[in-house]
């Protein structure tokens, strides 16, 4: 038989407020165990939850992001279930009436467009840790992350591949950095997915029995889960088993889910409303404010490259991958520019291929570089691109300076510990300068070179008439290396070409 | 200084007669005598109170002083005090000392206030006779084999026994009032969220509200001029202009429109009680008032209302008592779930627990709509009964408790019977209004009985001066309980 997959992705992702949702503590990651837990978050006797604004205004912002609809009501409510690392007994979570309704979001799977849709994001605060080594036997418990504001973002059970599902959750992870409400650190749990994962026949329309994954921290994790649940699934079911309801925890060490929990064991989590918290009330203006503050998104943007800077797609795409990548290149883009050009007549295909190639691939030779630790500013990289047109130094120059730059970032980096710039943009024209980098562009003086490498490489030139093209192009890396690779390439092409015919 | 009320000890202090050390140390000697004998107090800590006293001293000495400083106050011990033990009536909080001030205590404080320690109480407020605690029942100083009525019974038997000043208390569903109203003093409990509930240990957060227990309506005003006010921590407190409540003490009373509803005199409360409030309103009749018939059709919902959304509140208030991060936890466990288990089991009293069961049971899967929900929507009828009322009258009025003093023992094997002694309170907390019980005179046994004052929302100055131009005119509120006066019990 053959097997249709149906997949529902549940995100929680963390939110960036630098205090907690309820309480005035810090989020910061990584602190002493408990040193960023407050009166409220430990939930002393008699303290009371003060929502976070912060909060409220990332919430709003995904909300508009998606096309959703944004509560102007919503009510926060506990999820009352015992557990070491939940202090009050309750987490304060939304249910009924989230603040963030609907939307959808379209991703890229392969080359075709899905579109995902979402059921609801609701705000809530995320509980401490569990500590299960290194207490002599006992568990220690971290308070440092209870009270961390969390948006948990649900969509419909619309996916149908593992790869849909990784597509959706790398446009949302994509999204939520864009709009700069989660730094999305995977590893730190800033963004973690639960997958509800079923099969059936394919042709049928009626929901099989669904299992919860719980606690993807990565995406490959994520692709791995799935791919093994569902297989896990389709082998219970043909031999005539019955899929459970349950929970399910992904081993990446065996490479397989297990049961966390079966739905007979499932809490009844006794909801109702937060009596501590009035109705979250959204008000016109704060909405207009969050409105007027929305960068512009991921599609818009896409839509822009392409009909006003007339890129391919495939080009628009890749820029618009990360907020941070997109905006590089736009500052690129404005500074390639000569004397007297306006925006519109930018080389943009220029600007986007050596922010898609050479940025791109310095990029990916640093691990765990962030988004936006460019080593070299926009600014100087739209320099060298404006020297390349004007045809002060030729395109083999600008990219040596680049990575020349770029090296020197790194390790100006390394050494003070932050990120800074290698190189600036008025360095781009000391060095021309200083170290004669200027491309020759001189015809006779190319002319004479070439004449000295046509008589020195006798045998190419019989090759070459002989019909073998690559000895043209060995020749004109004669001439390159003779002018110490500064000759306009074209004006050598050109000649040689001449001069051969003759 | 025996009979000084609160006003009277803020004079004294202000014309240099005596100063806060000598006051303070006045009441602690009261404490230390007859305390054992009445149970108000769980702790006391004559050091702390008298260095308190001493830089009260010190204040007005460097001519800051304000309205209450100097002057010693108890405190129920359900407010959060640092430094003090903080235990709620309840073996759970047991060994909690607290690290910080509830938003009251820091009022308190910054008024220069004494603390002169923390009274006993039902066990996190459940009850209405102080026999829930888990450091013994209070007993009423008119009759020792009485309750002082509860859940602030502490607070109320030590006013009335002049142990203290004047008290603070809470009141969820007549915890201020129907104490005050069985130990012949004068409580309020002002419009819900007047008063900050930071630092107060909830039991049903949309009911619970701190408020002031004394011997006069004036002695509330001075108490309520520094308990209530706007507090960011309690996303609850209302945001309003700071007002002077004993500001209308002196205006007449011609005119007043005094709502009597129909439902408050029916069947049901005794008829000592009913005489004693009837007399009241022929008092206030006499005053200038105006009788208006009035009615609260839903209010005889309100007791069932109440015990469903209290314990639905309390069910999950409570679940924070866990043995895991502070408070009493069992010496002996295997495992987590066993550790949960024996905590609670051996950490809350029969009311608490019987309290969290149904409150578990309203919200769970299946029982919510019918109950939790409906009684929501029941909440908010009776609310709507008291807006109507209040378009015909200015105050209404009625018995505070149904009953004066009962034995202790009487009604503790009873929770149906016990819940019931809070019938005339509950909707006033339903609807979080402004209620407050005033002594209006005794029954034949000469016991107490209260008289209850409703007022709409944020009238408490109006309602303060209904009070005190009636205590003008009588005397019900300066009378002793007998045995107070001697030191030695």
């Amino acid at each position: 038989m053959k097997w249709e997959v149906v997949i529902g992705l549940e995100t929680h992702a963390q939110l960036s407020t630098a205090s907690k949702i309820f309480s005035g503590a810090s989020t910061a990651f990584g602190a002493e165990p408990n040193t960023q837990a407050c009166a409220v978050d430990l939930a002393l006797p008699g303290v009371l939850p003060v929502l976070n604004k912060g909060a409220v205004e990332r919430a709003i912002r995904f909300g508009l992001a998606v096309g959703a609809k944004i509560n102007r009501r919503s009510i926060f409510a506990r999820k009352n279930y015992f557990y070491p690392d939940l202090p009050k007994g309750y987490q304060i979570s939304q249910y009924e009436l989230p603040i963030v309704e609907g939307g959808s979001m379209t991703v890229l799977v392969g080359d075709t467009e899905k579109t995902v849709r979402l059921t609801r994001a609701h705000l809530e605060e995320d509980a401490g840790k569990s500590l299960h080594e290194d207490h002599h036997g006992a568990t220690g418990i971290d308070l440092n992350r209870a009270g961390t504001p969390l948006l948990e973002i649900v969509t419909e059970p619309d996916m149908r591949s593992s790869a849909e599902a990784v597509a959706y959750a790398k446009a949302l992870h994509a999204l939520v950095r864009w709009i700069d409400i989660c730094d999305g650190n995977m590893q730190e749990g800033s963004f973690r997915c639960d997958a509800n994962v079923s099969v059936r026949p394919a042709g049928t329309d009626k929901l099989g029995t669904r299992c919860e994954i719980k606690n993807l921290n990565s995406f490959r994790f994520l692709e791995k889960a799935i791919e093994y649940e569902v297989r896990r699934q389709i082998e219970v079911i043909e031999d005539g088993g019955k899929i459970v309801q349950e929970t399910r925890l992904y081993d990446p060490d065996k490479d397989e889910t297990r049961s966390m929990r079966s739905k007979e064991d499932a809490h009844d989590y006794r909801y109702f409303p937060d009596p501590d918290l009035l109705p979250l009330e959204i008000s016109e203006k704060l909405l207009t404010e969050v409105e007027e503050n929305l960068p512009e998104l991921p599609q818009q943007k896409k839509k822009r490259f392409v009909e006003n800077y007339r890129l391919s797609l495939t080009e628009a795409r890749l820029l618009t991958s990360s907020y941070n990548i997109a905006g590089y290149f736009e500052g690129v883009a404005k500074t390639s520019l000569m004397d007297g050009e306006s925006l519109g007549s930018a080389d943009f295909k220029l600007c986007a291929s050596w922010v898609i190639n050479d940025i791109a691939a310095k990029m990916n030779e640093e691990e765990n570089l962030p988004p936006w630790a460019f080593r070299v500013s926009s600014e100087t990289v739209g320099h060298i691109i404006r020297r390349v047109r004007e045809g002060i130094i030729n395109a083999k120059t600008g990219k040596e300076l680049l990575v020349r730059f770029w090296d020197e970032g790194q390790r100006k980096s390394a050494q003070s510990g932050g990120y800074i710039h290698g190189g600036y943009l008025q360095q781009v024209d000391e060095l021309i300068r200083d170290e004669g980098l200027s491309q020759v562009s001189d015809g006779s003086a190319i002319e004479k070179i070439v004449d000295d490498v046509i008589q020195a490489n006798a045998q190419q030139v019989a090759d070459f008439r002989a019909g073998k093209e690559k000895a043209f192009n060995s020749l004109v890396g004669q001439v390159m290396k003779a002018t110490k690779g500064k000759a306009n390439p074209q004006q050598v092409n050109d000649i040689l070409k001449r001069k051969l015919a003759e | 200084m025996l009979h000084a009320t609160l006003k009277q000890l803020s004079d004294g202090l202000t014309s240099g007669k005596f100063s806060s050390v000598e006051v303070t140390q006045y009441f602690i000697k009261r404490i230390n005598d007859l305390n054992k004998s009445l149970n108000c107090f769980i702790s006391v800590d004559a050091e702390r109170s008298l260095a308190q006293a001493r830089a009260a001293d010190a204040l007005r000495a460097a001519g800051n002083a304000q309205r209450l400083t100097g002057v010693p106050l108890a405190q129920k011990d359900i407010f959060c005090a640092r430094g003090w033990l903080t235990t709620c009536g309840s073996k759970m909080l047991s060994n909690f000392v607290s690290p910080y001030d509830a938003h009251v205590i820091e009022r308190f404080n910054a008024a220069g206030a004494v603390n002169l320690g923390k009274t006993n109480m039902d066990e996190f407020a459940m009850g209405s006779s102080n026999e829930t605690s888990f450091y013994g029942p209070v007993r009423n100083p008119w009759d020792r084999e009485r309750v002082p009525g509860g859940s602030s019974g502490g607070s109320a038997a030590a006013v009335a026994a002049r142990l203290a000043p004047a008290a603070t208390g809470t009141d969820t569903g007549g915890s201020i009032r129907q104490p005050a109203a069985l130990t012949g003093i004068c409580g309020l409990k002002p419009t819900y969220g007047l008063v900050s509930r930071y630092g107060m240990i909830a039991f049903a957060s949309s009911l619970d509200q701190g408020g002031p227990m004394a011997r006069t309506a004036e002695d509330l005003g001075l108490m309520l001029n520094v308990m209530a006010g706007f507090d960011t921590r309690d996303s609850t407190s209302l945001q309003r202009d700071t007002e002077d409540y004993n500001r209308d003490l002196t205006k007449p009373l011609a005119g007043l429109r005094v709502g009597l509803p129909k439902e408050f005199f029916a069947a049901g409360a005794s008829a000592d009680v009913i005489k004693a409030v009837e007399g009241a309103v022929a008092e206030y009749r006499k005053l200038g008032g105006e009788i208006v018939d009035v009615s609260l059709p839903n209010m005889a919902l309100s007791v069932p209302v109440y015990y469903v959304l209290a314990p639905a509140e309390a069910s999950s208030n409570l679940s924070r008592f866990d043995g895991v991060r502070y408070g009493y936890r069992t010496s002996d466990y295997g495992n987590l779930a066993e550790m949960y288990e024996k905590t609670r089991a051996e950490g809350f009293g029969a009311e608490v627990k019987r309290r969290i069961l149904i409150g578990a049971y309203v919200l769970s899967h299946g029982y919510y709509d019918a109950y939790y929900i409906r009684a929501q929507k029941l909440r908010r009828l009776i609310a709507q009964d008291f807006v109507e009322a209040f378009k015909t009258c200015d105050v209404i009025m009625g018995p505070t408790s149904p009953s004066t003093a009962f034995k202790i023992g009487e009604k503790s094997g009873d929770p149906v019977q016990m819940y019931l002694s809070d019938i005339y309170t509950i909707a006033v907390n339903l609807a979080g209004l402004p209620g407050m019980s005033i002594p209006c005179g005794f029954d034949s046994g000469g016991l107490p009985v209260g008289l209850q004052i409703i007022g709409n929302y944020f009238s408490e100055a109006r309602m303060l001066n209904v009070a005190h131009q009636y205590q003008l005119a009588t005397d019900w509120h300066v009378k002793m309980p007998p045995g107070c006066e001697a030191f030695k019990s």
